[in-house]
């Protein structure tokens, strides 16, 4: 049964009392709310995903509510908790679904040390993933949302979460982040591809999410091998350039981007290296997507 | 008692019941653990008992993520631990360690799927401006720059104010003893560090002879005001008990020293709890003793209906409509027993209306 399988008023009312089920990858998320931007962006966003068999296990139990006070009224608030844990501050109340993807971001990444998990968008095609790290503001998320539209699969557009059993990734296809201008890009680049109502003034400045292609989707038991890095830049009016990268560096850029290497200590490492030994590791500038896409077309797998 | 109805208690009790728990249960015990703080310590249950076969994937999932953390986390004391004895070898000083650190160092059970927050240290009053310099040099500097805060610490309390490493960000309490100055009970640190032992191989650090260490974990835990680790701390007085109970006349001297260091309260408590709680086995020898300084009977039925609520993990499932006033009047009795009252008043008039608002 999908989200899609359940209709607004069911939805809603599923998330005020009991609350929803949902498998996103490897993971089961209990969400509670009975705030409508929540439901509306979960109907529009996660129609194509499973709710998990009930079987009484949730790997992470979240809510978002108003909090308690007379704020009510003036500039309205939400709080994510965490099982009844209050981990971040309260938000204004139109920033309950980004805050609900926050959320489930932080989950994963504080509390699944079973993988080494990597802040990377990570794609597949014809069985080989290229895994895109980058720090805000490179464009990661644009040039994700743009190849998903593209055939590439998406396994995820924030978390990249490698297997410590042979070092397979793991899909954990979710909503698309996007942020500022990337939002414009999207719609002209994909007028098909499904946006949620952009909410503005967040941290991250004007935030929408993307809806993940329903073949993406449907393949989130399917791991994949890791064969190319690319570091993306977007630079306006830039060349469209691609150029090989030394591992050494690759190494030590993968750390900074990766959310628990120093917590595995040598698993940590042995897990990079052999991450970086698959790979073939690359610099990417762009400016323009359809060029882009061509040159991820391509990418000839690694020589091993 | 409220607390030994829980899942996460029957679990603790008869750790063989996780071989055939429902998925349901399992979601609440992992719940329940992440509240208490104790998932790498339920990992490190089944680890001993032979049982991460027995486990289902998804929440062993979660014990397994846990214990790595834990892994790490020692790792990263160890090491603190052998700069701090380098540190202090410049005062001509032993690193006499307390509590986790202590466990962690002397391979005690306590360690075992635990996380300690900060290392804890005891060095004599008299050489406690030596130390304190030895690790300014060292690189770890006073955290609270509060000029109230540090008078506070330094008139009143029994350590100093946490110190942190400026590169590592690692903490250290640098105490002088294991109660405040001002509390009710007196116990002498001079005996403390008199009977203080080797810990591994290391001549130079030292942790506190079993009975202390006791004394000290029963001490800290019925002085605590914040009980949210009330049941993991609990937990670790548990397996400390059952380990030193292997030594010879190990109760008839944990029941002498209790006296001699002006803690049979304390004590008296922890067996109490422990024995109600987690059933931790106790010896008739101690049950007497205690039952001679056990307080009058309606302030121990009080106490149960606090402690009881209070040793419970912080989580909606352990709660009940006086889990929050138990809370509440233990955090108050604790403030009470550390602070003659009129001191309190003082200070928390300086708190509420003098100090700088944290940032």
């Amino acid at each position: 049964m999908n989200v899609s399988d359940l209709n607004h008023s069911e939805l809603r009312s599923l998330l005020k009392s009991t609350g929803l089920t949902l498998q996103t990858g490897p993971f089961i998320t209990h969400i509670q709310s009975s705030i409508s931007s929540v439901s509306e962006n979960i109907a529009l966003l996660y129609a194509d995903h499973a709710l998990a068999e009930d079987n009484g296990f949730a790997d992470f139990h979240v809510q978002l509510a108003p909090p308690g006070n007379l704020r009510h009224w003036f500039r309205p608030q939400v709080l994510f908790s965490f099982d009844n844990r209050i981990p971040f501050k309260p938000l204004p109340l139109d920033q309950a679904f980004p805050m609900l993807e926050w959320g489930m971001n932080w989950c994963v990444s504080g509390h699944s040390h079973q993988y080494l998990i990597l802040h990377a968008a990570v794609l597949e095609m014809q069985g080989r993933a290229v895994i895109l790290p980058a720090p805000p503001g490179s464009g990661k998320s644009t040039l994700c949302a743009a190849l998903a539209n593209r055939g590439w699969r998406l396994l995820s557009d924030e978390l990249t979460l490698i297997s410590k059993a042979g070092g397979a990734l793991v899909p954990l296809c979710r909503p698309v982040s996007l942020k500022n201008q990337s939002i414009q890009v999207i719609r002209n680049f994909e007028p098909t591809a499904v946006l949620s109502r952009a909410v503005r003034d967040t941290v991250k400045g004007t935030v929408a999410h993307m809806k993940p292609p329903a073949t993406s989707v449907a393949q989130s038991q399917l791991t994949a091998m890791p064969a190319w890095i690319v570091f993306p830049k977007y630079q306006a009016g830039a060349e469209t350039q691609l150029a090989m990268q030394p591992k050494s560096r690759a190494f030590m850029q993968m750390i900074e981007n990766a959310f628990n290497y120093s917590l595995l200590g040598a698993q940590g490492f042995h897990m990079m290296t052999d991450l970086i030994d698959r790979c073939d590791c690359y610099d990417f500038t762009y400016s323009n997507l359809d060029e882009a896409i061509a040159v991820f077309a391509d990418l000839t797998p690694p020589a091993i | 008692m409220k607390a030994a109805k829980t899942l996460i208690v029957q679990v603790l009790r008869q750790p063989d019941k996780m071989q055939s728990m429902s998925m349901k249960e399992w979601d609440l015990l992992i719940r329940q653990s992440r509240h208490a703080d104790m998932l790498a310590h339920i990992y490190a249950l089944l680890e001993q008992k032979n049982l991460l076969a027995s486990i289902p994937t998804k929440p062993l999932a979660h014990l397994e993520s846990a214990n790595t953390v834990v892994k790490r986390h020692a790792q990263a004391i160890r090491w603190e631990v052998h700069n701090l004895r380098k540190a202090l070898e410049t005062a001509d000083l032993p690193l006499v360690l307390l509590k986790g650190a202590a466990y962690l160092i002397a391979e005690l059970p306590p360690a075992r799927g635990r996380i300690f927050s900060d290392v804890d240290i005891l060095v004599p009053k008299a050489k406690l401006n030596q130390a304190e310099a030895a690790l300014r040099l060292h690189g770890w500097d006073a955290s609270h720059h509060d000029a109230y805060d540090q008078r506070y610490y330094r008139t009143w309390m029994h350590e100093l104010p946490p110190m942190m490493h400026n590169q590592r960000q690692s903490v250290v309490d640098l105490h002088h003893n294991i109660l405040p100055e001002t509390a009710r009970f007196h116990p002498d640190p001079a005996k403390l560090l008199e009977s203080a032992i080797s810990a591994g191989n290391t001549p130079q650090i030292k942790v506190l002879a079993p009975v202390d260490m006791v004394l000290h974990s029963a001490t800290h835990l019925f002085h605590e005001g914040e009980l949210e680790h009330g049941l993991r701390d609990l937990t670790d007085m548990d397996s400390l008990l059952r380990y030193f109970s292997s030594i010879p006349s190990f109760w008839e001297d944990l029941d002498a020293r209790a006296k001699e260091m002006d803690l049979v309260r304390p004590l008296f408590y922890a067996l109490h709890y422990c024995s109600e709680i987690l059933e931790t086995p106790l010896s008739a020898t101690i049950i007497q003793s205690m039952k001679r300084f056990q307080p009058a009977w309606p302030l121990v039925s009080i106490m149960d209906a606090l402690y009881g609520r209070a040793l419970s993990p912080v989580h909606p499932s352990c709660s009940d409509w006086l889990t929050g006033f138990a809370r509440w009047a233990l955090y108050i009795r604790s403030h009470w027993l550390r602070m003659p009252a009129g001191l309190l008043a003082r200070h928390l008039f300086h708190k509420a209306f003098y100090s700088k608002k944290p940032e």
